[in-house]
């Protein structure tokens, strides 16, 4: 009766969710141009395809990129305007250049382009180019049409790292959508169960989200927070209690995870037949003067955020764009805004501690939520001993960054985990 | 905009604010109330045997680590700690030399032989006790000195020796008398003197309750895990329910508290797995009671929590807990 819905291991920094907690979401003004990548997809999809060239007009919501291969989604102008360029551009999450569209916006427009007509919702889906907004960003579609069937389907509220609020605000702003996007979903899926899950300590998203469940279809989870909660593996494990086979996805035990602003945004594809070119995302940290929650198109240049939320404070050192243990460091402020950015943070210090040797207090294996040996794992690392470094899980290790944020000794242990990934190969 | 240089750095961008440093200090924080017991019971003797094992404990890590050209860091807490425990490991009254050569072993040979901080493989301040215990037995045996308005052995009537040796060599020597010596340690008046620390024994042994003050601190402050003072303490406790002596006795007498909290918790030289921690306990527990019931020495706290240090990388190997998913 009294057990606590939980994972083993993980961490409990201080939130400061109260920044922005409050804030409700305001919607960017346009900015002049965007910058719009044809791959904003995990690293191992496939890129999208031009299906425009420099000097055409587009329509805000018009395809521009045309999904192709297996995991693929296709990419929408946020805007009506013209194409300037489409050349290479820095891509924070492959780490390299890869092909964009840089769009001038010409015309002022209320409506979009909606989807083509007659499509079944889970066609809507595809064609929507909606992918994971959790962070992970696979294609929505491909989750929707597993090989086996789901009996349950999870709705992540969870926004377990610190600082973001966009979801939280999704769920309080907008509980009847997420709730109609969380039973399309369901539909989809034929699941027996749909289920939302929301931290115990998101106190307004747990009143409004249980205040619009009507009837018995959807059920409301409410967890001890703790991170890494919003974990698909975790979060499959708190709540139903089966673990995801190492190497498999959720399908294989019968789940499917989607997060809270993934279902706004199949809701808004089926009912409004909008394309996927906007989300919420969080802008806080002490290097910005007003922190908050914003609707952003993607394809919007990072400094534009910044200047709306009153400009960065001097001497700022670090931008980073999710949340701070497991986002990505970005180097300039040209940078645009991609599908899976949940948070634009902005820091007056990158100071990093001096790494020390181990002094094998094993606060990393009391943590690490996979059950992993973190310490004797970068041992391993340390002397090359990949095969042995793989058996031991290497591979399972979801870089939630939980061992690294504990050590004492301030090693860099997620870092050398991910370049031993991409030494090892997986 | 003004020209901005943004650090790129691996994730995660933020880290918790507890260091090697700050858990070190707290072992030495939670070492004080003992360290002002000692000079309590045994006078300023003590305090110059403290002083002397600290600063050559300090002073050899120095020099261990440029012989082997490491970066020097006395100011870590690492050498501090093992100066201060080995100390709290000698009798009051060594010649002033012990602490000095006690030091030099322990930090020099035992860690810094084997790499320094993080990389040796057995406590220390143990390590050095048993090479002093072995290389000068008479000095280390027959140094105790009663403590302030006390005995040595926490009875008015016996005098001639701390209650671990009484036992042994009653049992080894005059087992006729057995039963007698049993009943009388056993009695309140003795337990209470062992809690309290009017008795005698090594340095920072003496008063369980003192021990008992920072070991609980290190508790609350999850400087240590529970798991290992629990099962050791536990396992000691279980024995103990088997032999005419009080169970009170077993805990509060010789280094067991001062084991179990403080030197059996030393990370470097224990399991990192939390199964693995608690096989070490239960072992130093058999260990110890097996030494003190059948064994030579008197006390087998030192012997059993080293003797389960060299089994640390066997045990960790078995308490490799499932990954997740498989």
């Amino acid at each position: 009766m009294f057990e606590r819905k939980t994972f083993p291991g993980g961490i409990k920094p201080k939130s400061y969710k109260e920044l922005t907690k409050n804030c409700p979401i305001e919607i960017l003004p346009d900015p002049e141009y965007f910058i719009v990548h044809f791959h904003q997809l995990i690293p191992t999809g496939n890129p999208s395809v031009p299906l425009v060239k420099p000097g055409d007009r587009v329509k805000k919501g018009q395809k521009i990129g045309a999904g192709e291969g297996r995991i693929q989604a296709p990419v929408h102008s946020p805007i009506s305007g013209v194409i300037k360029e489409i050349k290479e551009f820095l891509n924070p999450v492959l780490g390299k250049k890869s092909l964009a569209s840089l769009i001038e916006k010409t015309e002022e427009d209320e409506g979009f382009l909606p989807l083509p007509e007659n499509l079944s919702p889970l066609e809507k889906i595809k064609e929507a180019g909606i992918v994971g907004m959790g962070g992970a960003g696979f294609p929505t579609h491909i989750k929707l049409t597993p090989p086996k069937p789901v009996d349950t389907v999870i709705i992540n509220g969870c926004e377990c790292e610190p600082f973001l609020t966009g979801d939280f605000r999704v769920m309080v702003e907008y509980p009847e959508e997420v709730l109609t996007g969380a039973r399309l979903i369901g539909e989809i899926l034929k699941a027996e169960r749909v289920i939302i899950a929301i931290e115990e300590d998101r106190k307004e998203a747990i009143e409004q989200i249980g205040k619009a469940i009507k009837d018995k279809t959807i059920e409301l989870a409410v967890l001890p927070a703790k991170y890494p909660l919003g974990g698909e593996k975790q979060l499959i494990k708190a709540v139903l209690k089966r673990e995801v086979p190492s190497g498999k996805i959720p399908y294989e035990v019968g789940v499917c995870v989607q997060n809270v602003q993934t279902t706004y945004a199949v809701y808004e594809a089926i009912y409004k037949n909008k394309p996927f070119y906007e989300r919420v995302l969080t802008v806080s940290g002490d290097g910005v003067k007003r922190p908050k929650n914003l609707r952003v198109k993607i394809g919007t240049p990072v400094k534009e955020i910044i200047n709306f939320c009153g400009g960065y404070s001097e001497g700022i050192k670090k931008v980073i764009f999710g949340g701070p243990l497991m986002g990505i460091a970005i180097p300039s402020l040209d940078i645009p805004i991609l599908k899976t950015t949940t948070g634009v943070l902005i820091f007056k210090e990158a100071k990093e501690e001096e790494a020390r040797a181990c002094i094998r207090c094993g606060r990393c294996v009391a943590v690490c939520p996979m059950r992993l040996l973190p310490s004797l794992l970068y041992q391993r690392i340390k002397k090359n001993e990949f095969v042995k470094a793989k058996e031991e899980g290497l591979f399972d290790c979801i870089e939630c960054g939980s061992c690294a944020y504990t050590c004492p000794a301030k090693i860099r242990l997620v870092e050398s985990f991910k370049m031993a990934k991409a030494y090892a190969g997986n | 905009m003004p020209e901005i240089r943004l650090t790129v750095s691996f994730s995660p961008h933020l880290r918790h604010k507890v260091s090697v440093e700050y858990l070190m200090y707290s072992v030495v924080i939670a070492l004080i109330p003992a360290l002002i017991g000692s000079v309590y019971f045994f006078g300023i003797r003590a305090l110059i045997i403290i002083i002397l094992s600290v600063i050559s404990s300090l002073f050899f890590e120095a020099v261990g680590q440029k012989l082997f050209g490491r970066r020097v860091s006395i100011t870590d807490g690492s050498a501090l700690i093992t100066g201060l425990l080995l100390a709290f490991n000698l009798p009051p009254g060594v010649p002033y030399f012990i602490p000095v050569i006690g030091s030099a072993f322990a930090v020099i040979i035992a860690k810094q032989f084997f790499g320094g901080l993080g990389y040796n493989f057995i406590n220390p301040a143990l390590a050095a006790r048993a090479f002093l215990v072995v290389s000068w037995p008479h000095l280390m045996t027959k140094s105790f000195l009663p403590p302030r308005f006390g005995t040595l052995s926490g009875i008015q009537a016996l005098t001639q020796a701390t209650p671990l040796t009484i036992l042994k060599d009653t049992r080894v020597l005059e087992p006729e008398k057995y039963p007698k010596i049993v009943s009388l340690l056993s009695s309140s008046g003795v337990i209470k003197n062992l809690f309290f620390g009017q008795v005698g024994g090594c340095l920072g042994e003496t008063s369980a309750f003192l021990l008992l003050v920072g070991g609980i601190f290190l508790l609350l402050t999850r400087v240590i895990d529970w798991r290992i003072p629990l099962s050791y303490l536990g396992t000691v406790l279980l024995i103990s329910l088997f032999t005419p002596l009080s169970p009170l006795f077993h805990l509060f007498s010789g280094g067991l508290m001062l084991g179990a909290f403080f030197m059996a918790t030393d990370y470097v030289t224990i399991p990192i797995t939390s199964k693995g921690r608690v096989i070490f306990g239960i072992g130093c527990g058999i260990l110890t009671m097996l030494i003190r019931l059948f064994g030579g020495y008197p006390e087998g706290v030192c012997y059993s929590i080293l003797f389960m240090n060299i089994l640390t990388p066997l045990i960790e190997r078995w308490t490799h807990p499932r990954i997740y998913g498989h």
